[in-house]
């Protein structure tokens, strides 16, 4: 019992202090929106070390439903630290477009739970209650501006296809069940061992899949995003694209290497597959965007590509690039998020991409860190960008898939046109349009991810015992 | 023999049903349909031997979904005879694609019957299929029976969060403040000379 209280520290932080500030905030007297906001960022970021403080406990709970091993620690922090960054930066915008309820941060509290539950998954019951915890929590936030017509378009549009994502993976789940007789991944990999590849166990592990590249955006199950994309109110959007994302791979690292850790050559496929349309379509269908949400969608898709060109190698270093290149990859979205946040003009937001023409000169700042995001996600040198990429990248060759390599590389060089004509513009481009002063919250966020992104993180005293911990994350694995 | 023609009898029916649910012209017509449906698969899942499910699909199905089906049907002012105007004519597409969902299916089966037979669970004998589920429910899926709760919470949230509007001028029934009623707060003495009347 108390066992499975210190293994399952995390979770119960969560759902105890979201289940206390959403009756704190239903029974209060007036509007405490903005002390739950702090209440649940102070949350976030204990439940994102308190795997840490309490010396990375590791076993199994609840009969073997949930897994603790240093990659859900891993994950944990990471994801705690995403949403409290995200939460942080919805404030500001919550509170000038005069939508700010308390309900927005129980929601994330909520939401994360389920990501946390999604990455300690050890059966298939445990997968679908997280991604289901996740998913309803993301719809309500996607049209939690409930007056405009195209947040609520959004948030309807992703309900109707995550429920149908949701109809995929759980069919894939019922046919691995009905083959191996058991819905716990370490009797799954156990059958399929014994077995080998039956018709009926690759047919559920395809739909599984499917169902999850629905929730990670990878083509052709990208199809929501734009539009999802373009209507959530911005901070969501931000939130959105960092942590479920990462989640969603997590646990798509964790289904591969686990139950399915001896078809490789069968799942290799769909991964190969799914990684290159979602590289072509991420890079080729951003070049005519004119919002700069939806270029941040197309952006978004083509990166889940890369992180799937490392998970396609099926080896210990290929999740271990996956982790290396969603962790930089989550830290730049925020930091670009921080920075679309802060384009507001004395009218309210804008979003085109053609509104940041002079930035330059109107606000320097913001131009150099939006810059150096922008050559980051390019993968330019010294930049984290491009050690995301290496890592990314390396895996795969060492696994004889040259070729798939020479495919993301061609992408990348696609996609560094849209990025650097967005720097074009913010230096080339004329324009009398001032953005006006963004709060603190919002510049402090954009500046120390572009920290984070720039040198701090290659100073060997942070950048060895991070390499060592995400190589113990994707150890636990195996 | 008799559970051979049941089968086929709830089968057929359950297909059926569901057929007209999607070709019935009223859309009440089609709530009846797919309550017969869910009917008919409570049947098979008795001649299955899981009567608890069977019961938990009436009772929720029937009792729950298409209740709320039948008043949303018609509540809404939606012309759904205008809707489903040519809506057979999908027909043919339509059962294209079921012919060919329905050969995979049928591929993976057979896959599966050439191989070994496997028994999905291990059933006690002389534990009826509530008992079964009660010795796990609290125990072995005790942490995911605590999710699903938080789940059910989430989507309770989205609904109050999407919907709930406070309207100013309206009237609240405050059921504290009605109780909190005292004869002093609640009545008041007026004493009134004879033949004037009040004001």
């Amino acid at each position: 019992m108390l066992q499975t209280i210190s293994l399952f520290a995390p979770q119960l932080v969560l759902a105890f202090f979201a289940s206390q500030l959403l009756s704190t905030g239903a029974f209060a007297k007036k509007d405490i929106s903005v002390g739950v906001r702090y209440f649940a960022v102070g949350v976030l970021v204990l439940y994102a070390v308190i795997g840490f403080l309490l010396g990375q406990p590791t076993g199994t709970a609840f009969k073997g439903a949930l897994i603790v091993d240093s990659y859900s620690h891993y994950m944990n922090f990471f994801l705690g630290m995403s949403a409290a960054a995200a939460l942080m930066f919805s404030k500001s915008f919550f509170q000038t477009e005069k939508l700010d309820r308390f309900e927005f941060s129980v929601l994330v509290l909520y939401c994360t739970l389920g990501m946390s539950i999604m990455v300690s998954a050890n059966t298939l019951l445990a997968l679908y209650i997280g991604i289901e915890m996740q998913s309803l929590a993301l719809y309500v936030m996607a049209a939690f501006n409930r007056d405009s017509l195209r947040a609520s378009e959004s948030g309807l549009k992703y309900f109707v296809l995550g429920a149908l994502s949701s109809g995929l993976l759980l069919y894939g789940a019922s046919l691995i069940y009905g083959f191996t007789g058991s819905l716990e991944f370490a009797r799954i990999a156990q059958v399929i061992t014994a077995d080998g590849a039956t018709p009926g166990i690759i047919a559920g592990m395809v739909f599984l899949l499917c169902g999850l590249a629905f929730k990670i955006s990878a083509a052709p199950f990208h199809m929501w995003t734009p539009d999802v994309y373009e209507g959530s109110p911005t901070p969501v959007t931000g939130f959105f694209a960092a942590a479920p994302k990462f989640a969603a791979m997590a646990l798509i690292a964790r289904l591969l290497v686990g139950p399915f850790g001896d078809i490789t050559t069968q799942w290799q496929q769909v991964i190969i597959v799914l990684a290159v349309l979602s590289m072509f379509v991420g890079a080729i269908g951003a070049l005519t965007q004119t919002n700069i949400k939806r270029l941040m969608a197309y952006s978004s898709i083509a990166n889940m590509g890369y992180a799937l060109v490392a998970l396609s190698a099926g080896t210990q270093a290929g999740v271990k690039g996956m982790l290396i290149f969603m962790s930089i990859y989550t830290i730049t979205v925020i930091g670009i998020f921080a920075c679309i946040l802060q384009m507001r003009i004395r009218n309210g937001m804008v979003e085109q991409i053609s509104d940041l023409a002079g930035l330059s000169k109107t606000n320097r700042g913001l131009a150099i860190v939006l810059t150096i995001f922008m050559f980051s996600v390019m993968g330019i040198p010294p930049l984290l960008g491009f050690f995301g990429k290496f890592f990314a990248f390396v895996p795969a060759m060492e696994a004889g898939l040259a070729w798939l390599v020479v495919i993301a590389l061609v992408a990348s060089v696609i996609g560094a046109f849209y990025y650097l004509r967005l720097v074009k513009i913010m230096w080339g481009d004329e324009n009398e349009q001032e953005f006006v002063q963004a709060p603190k919250t919002l510049r402090g966020l954009a500046v120390i991810t572009a920290l984070l992104i720039f040198p701090l993180l290659l100073l060997p005293m942070i950048s060895i015992p991070a390499q060592s911990l995400i190589s113990q994350a994707a150890a636990s694995l195996f | 023999m008799l559970t051979v023609i049941s089968f086929y009898l709830l089968a057929f029916v359950a297909v059926a049903a569901a057929f007209m649910v999607v070709a019935a012209r009223n859309p009440v017509h089609s709530v009846m349909y797919l309550i017969l449906t869910f009917f008919s698969a409570a049947g098979l899942f008795i001649l299955m031997g899981a009567e608890f499910l069977a019961l938990l699909l009436v009772m929720v199905y029937v009792g729950a979904v298409a209740v709320l089906f039948l008043f949303v049907v018609m509540m809404l002012d939606v012309d759904f005879v205008e809707m489903k105007q040519g809506f057979l004519s999908y027909l043919p597409i339509g059962a294209l694609v079921a012919i060919v969902l329905l050969l995979e299916m049928l591929m993976v089966g057979a896959a599966y019957v050439a191989g070994e037979t496997k028994t999905v669970v291990v059933r006690e004998t002389g534990v009826s299929n509530l008992e079964a589920f009660g010795q796990v429910l609290y125990t072995d899926y005790a942490g995911i029976f605590e999710a699903a709760g938080f789940v059910l919470l989430v989507a309770m949230i989205g609904a109050i969060v999407l919907t709930l509007r406070d309207r100013d001028g309206v009237r609240k029934q405050d059921a504290t403040a009605q109780m909190a009623r005292t004869k002093e707060t609640g009545m008041e003495m007026v004493d009134i000379e004879p033949g004037q009347g009040i004001g």
